[in-house]
């Protein structure tokens, strides 16, 4: 099923407006809301938004705050981490896979669920509450990554995605996660 | 009270401005000194803000729950700003229950206690009595299943 023709829909550029939202009665289905992908050096690769009545900030702030309060929230978890005892000094910069990582977290409206591959790349979705455990979703859309992005030898590494395939793939997988009752 | 709960890690409390003014550890490896249990209540405080702001619909109050590989944080926020949060193992249930337990015996012994500054760390007797009981009996319901 195809909710948007191929050659109008572009992947957001930090500057550039969102992508247009699904036609009424089509999002609800689909239960992600927001998607950001960042690389290591917190340049915001792709930001696609289907359900986002509210939007405190304009798109840089916010990317720019996600991005904060992710490097925080690790080292955060590294640091507090009470199974291991030989903890590094809050505040230093943490290799990807290093010291213990989050991989989601929920508020009373909305989950936020986190994947970092080992090369930084940093998957961002976020759900309704009541989603179940995301982390194979996340994989999923990682794979679809490497698949349509790393792959396109027109696409430069650190340059905001613009590939239509990954979209199309990403839109058909995201339509099938549920709310768990 | 029949409670069958898991241990904990640990609890904070952190006052409405982001303070820590109780901090507990119930025998984790990662046991901290004060400084840096106090430099994570603060990024805790500002984190669990910052995440209100990031959220796509109205009405959010912040972080109830983080899932991280080896633990879980839940996190309880009163009416007043207080916010308390333990650190237990992943998948612990009844952890929400726990912390409005913790809550109850804040208000009963803590701020009925006229010696008790607002805003300062926690120094009632009472309070860190009946808190090592309820987690006691926590302890108690684990290793006997």
């Amino acid at each position: 099923m195809q909710f948007f023709s191929g050659s109008s829909l572009t992947s957001v550029a930090p500057e550039a407006t969102p992508a247009p939202a699904a036609p009424p009665g089509t999002a609800t289905g689909a239960n992600a809301q927001v998607l950001y992908v960042f690389n290591r050096n917190g340049v915001c690769l792709l930001y696609r938004e289907w359900h986002r009545p509210l939007r405190t900030l304009d798109a840089t702030q916010d990317q720019k705050l996600m991005f904060g309060l992710l490097y925080s929230l690790r080292s955060f978890t590294a640091k507090i981490d009470p199974t291991t005892a030989e903890k590094g000094n809050l505040g230093v910069p943490l290799l990807p896979g290093q010291g213990c990582s989050f991989y989601s977290f929920k508020t009373n409206t909305y989950k936020l669920n986190f994947m970092e591959s080992p090369s930084g790349i940093k998957l961002i979705l976020i759900t309704h509450p009541r989603t179940g455990d995301q982390r194979d979703s996340l994989k999923h859309i990682y794979n679809l990554y490497v698949e349509y992005v790393v792959k396109n030898p027109l696409y430069a590494p650190g340059a905001p995605i613009k590939c239509e395939l990954f979209n199309k793939h990403l839109d058909q997988m995201l339509w099938n996660v549920c709310v768990d009752t | 009270m029949n409670m069958a709960l898991a241990a904990i890690y640990s609890l904070f409390i952190i006052n409405k401005s982001g303070g820590l003014i109780y901090y507990k550890d119930y025998g984790s490896a990662g046991r901290m000194d004060t400084n840096d249990s106090l430099r994570l209540a603060s990024l805790w405080h500002s984190m669990h803000a910052i995440s209100q702001q990031l959220s796509p619909t109205h009405g959010c109050t912040g972080i109830d729950l983080l899932q991280a590989h080896n633990f879980d944080l839940h996190c309880f926020q009163s009416l007043t700003g207080t916010k308390f949060f333990v650190v237990c193992e992943t998948g612990a249930p009844n952890m929400e229950i726990l912390l409005k337990v913790i809550y109850e015996l804040y208000t009963d012994f803590v701020l009925k206690n006229p010696f008790y500054e607002m805003e300062m760390p926690i120094r009632c007797e009472l309070f860190d009595l009946n808190l090592s009981q309820v987690i006691q009996k926590d302890r108690v319901a684990l290793l006997g299943r």
